[in-house]
């Protein structure tokens, strides 16, 4: 690999190295009227509405993995918990910490999809960092924050503590794709299989289950800890009980199975276009109807439904017609021995 | 049948029987399986599984983590570990914390990882910690006979591992628990063979049913070791024909044989139990990390003074009677080897019991 053909610390130094690199990258894929200024913060127009805030980071390891990138992950994590809160995304900032080493290839590669995405969410990247830190033992990698601002849809209320009795629990499409795909890919597992991410942004789904501001209670993306997580979580803010059905769970034979080598519950493994819709019974049907219009709804399907005691639980009626309780995974997940 | 069906009939068995019965499930993986997939909650109540000796991560000592703690700390080492030992308490230190602070150890999926990062990177040492039954320890043993081979000198084992049969008859033979059947592990057998737990059956009178993973295939076993008290028996019997035959994987036996020796070991829990180890065989020393860090300074091995992983281990408490059990020892902070391992029956009853 030629010098010039990968990210050396010069590229960081804020000198004309750095220069280029936002040129010739950022602005060339990225560049709107308020980024291309260059100016040290972003001015921008909102409406006098409720504005949502939010931030993240992204360090998945490896930076590509069947089905995107850290580039893809980068913008449809940040736009999926904007989309989560009701909120039309608007506006994202895009910080790279880049590890010296980096092949430009790869930079553009990221780059590239995230304009794909914002593009199609039509979100602007308005403001932005660019910081190349030393290789170490291990070379080349990449880290992106993302920060997004959004305006909540109008007559929207939703949040993780609106879940009451009798609403029901509806997953928007299959569970455990994304960590699975980038498990057997980091690992170097070799699992043949069509394990791909489902790495997605949310906003053309959910959209439409916002136009009715009451249709919705809650909206959660079940991403690190997975459903399990986000179904504890709904339940302790919104002090209720959900009871979900092994049988209904959609989850794909691969996933299963990967998940059976390694002792992992899909419940707990993470989801990246996913989201759960919490909703009252008698709009189950309205609500299903808009999610399975969109390509990244035709498996939305009920899982559960809310109950008022034990508060703060989740139960889960299992195959074989038993009870187990879910819960939130400890930390990380680790592989058992056999 | 169905599972329904099944469980009726241990119903009516422990009906008909009129006592309560106990079996242990000797397997980590079928603690996690009768939470996992509701069979706890299906069985009558007096009928109760008790969680074995079966999770190699929980039986595995305080002193071997400080072994491996120690190689770990050795300039230009490689640990090569199952993820579930990264996080198991040592006296000192743990896996995971010897990681963050700089030590090398990696995590990985089998044995062959560990070879291949041994062959890829010849200026380090790597050292596979090699832990668990009679399941994982052929592919173990093939790595090593691999590596003398092909004239490898720097691809170690620190080997822990253990047999089964031994400790169901260590466990028995204590006393403290009484025991109507035990349901012995599906993977374990399909290498051991069923003939393996005959002399449990001889020796201490007690209905073996190898039995599978999924909630049937437990509930059979469980009805198949009623039916043998029904009718005063004490037999191997399989459930899971459809993986296990009488004398299991003759090549993998073969190969253990020839790179292991059997040795009396250490059980947390348990203490020594004579004949219930493998260590490698002599001819194979260039490989044994316990010979090549054998002058390496450990600490004395410690338990934590109120941690009851050795009393669940042998089935005389449950998880939830240990008196750190989720306040001080949880499964993002554990204190026991129990809490660590998914398998591990402290973990199970805190994510699926409480």
């Amino acid at each position: 690999m030629k010098k010039n053909d990968i990210i050396l610390m010069g590229h960081g130094g804020g000198g004309l190295m750095t220069g280029n690199l936002i040129r010739d990258f950022i602005l060339k894929e990225l560049g709107n009227p308020i980024l291309n200024r260059l100016d040290d913060a972003a001015c921008i127009d909102v409406p006098e509405q409720d504005l949502v805030f939010t931030t993240d980071s992204y360090v998945v390891d490896p930076i590509f993995f069947p089905g995107g990138n850290i580039g893809d992950l980068a913008v449809c994590g940040t736009v999926n918990d904007l989309v989560m809160q009701g909120a039309e995304p608007r506006y994202l900032s895009l910080a790279l910490i880049i590890q010296e080493g980096l092949p430009l290839s790869d930079l553009r590669r990221v780059i590239e999809s995230i304009r794909d995405i914002t593009l199609d969410v039509g979100v602007q990247v308005v403001t932005g960092d660019t910081k190349v830190v030393e290789g170490g033992g291990k070379s080349g990698g990449l880290y992106i924050n993302t920060s997004g601002i959004g305006v909540r849809m109008p007559g929207v209320d939703v949040s993780v503590s609106n879940a009451v009795e009798d609403d029901v629990i509806i997953v928007t499409g299959t569970m455990g794709d994304h960590g699975v795909a980038v498990m057997n890919e980091r690992e170097g597992l070799g699992l043949q299989s069509s394990l791909i991410s489902d790495t997605a942004p949310l906003w053309g789904l959910i959209k439409g289950l916002l136009e009715d501001g009451a249709l919705v209670h809650s909206l959660r993306d079940p991403t690190r800890g997975g459903v399990a997580a986000a179904l504890c979580d709904i339940a302790q803010s919104s002090s209720c009980s959900i009871r979900i059905d092994e049988k209904l769970l959609p989850i794909k034979a691969e996933v299963k199975g990967a998940c059976g080598l390694l002792g992992l519950d899909p419940l707990n493994v993470a989801n990246e276009g996913k989201a759960l819709v919490v909703c009252p019974a008698g709009k189950k049907d309205a609500v299903l109807d808009v999610l399975k219009r969109h390509e990244l709804g035709l498996d939305a399907c009920v899982i559960g439904s809310v109950l008022s005691d034990p508060a703060g639980r989740v139960v889960m009626k299992t195959h074989a017609g038993g009870e187990r309780i879910v819960d939130v995974p400890a930390g990380e997940d680790l592989p058992r021995i056999c | 049948m169905n599972v329904e069906t099944v469980i009726a009939n241990v119903r009516s068995i422990s009906e008909t029987l009129n006592r309560r019965l106990v079996f242990m499930e000797v397997c980590g993986t079928h603690t996690v399986s009768a939470f996992r997939t509701g069979l706890r909650s299906l069985l009558p109540d007096n009928v109760s599984l008790l969680s074995g000796p079966g999770c190699p991560v929980c039986v595995t000592p305080t002193g071997y983590l400080d072994q491996a703690i120690a190689i770990a700390r050795q300039p230009g080492t490689v640990i090569a570990t199952f993820g579930d030992m990264l996080r198991v308490p040592g006296t000192e230190s743990a896996l995971e914390k010897e990681r963050a602070t700089g030590a090398d150890i990696r995590m990985v999926y089998s044995p062959m990882d560990a070879l291949n990062m041994a062959k890829a990177e010849p200026e380090k040492t790597v050292v596979f910690l090699g832990v668990g039954f009679e399941t994982t320890t052929p592919t173990i043993a093939w790595t090593i006979k691999e590596a003398c081979e092909q004239g490898l000198k720097n691809y170690y084992v620190l080997s822990a591992h253990k047999t089964i049969p031994e400790a169901m008859m260590a466990l028995v033979s204590a006393g403290d628990v009484k025991l109507d059947g035990f349901l012995c592990p599906g993977h374990v057998s399909v290498i051991t063979g069923s003939e393996a737990y005959k002399p449990v059956c001889a020796e201490c009178g007690i209905p073996c049913v190898v039995a599978g993973f999924e909630a049937y295939d437990m509930a059979r076993g469980i009805e198949m070791l009623g039916k043998q008290q029904m009718e005063g028996k004490a037999e191997v019997e399989v459930e899971y024909t459809r993986s296990v035959t009488a004398g299991g994987n003759v090549e993998a036996q073969k190969l253990c044989v020839d790179v292991f020796d059997k040795s009396d070991t250490e059980w947390r829990g348990f203490g020594v139990i004579p004949q219930s180890g493998l260590s490698i065989a002599d001819k194979y020393n260039d490989v044994d990390a316990a010979i090549k860090f054998k002058g390496l300074e450990v600490p004395e091995a410690e338990d934590h003074s109120a941690c009851r992983c050795g009393d669940v281990l042998r089935g005389i408490c449950l998880p939830p009677d240990c008196p750190m059990f989720g306040k001080t020892c949880t499964p993002s902070d554990p204190v026991g080897a129990c809490m660590v391992s998914s398998e591990g029956s402290c973990s199970a009853y805190y994510k699926y019991g409480q």
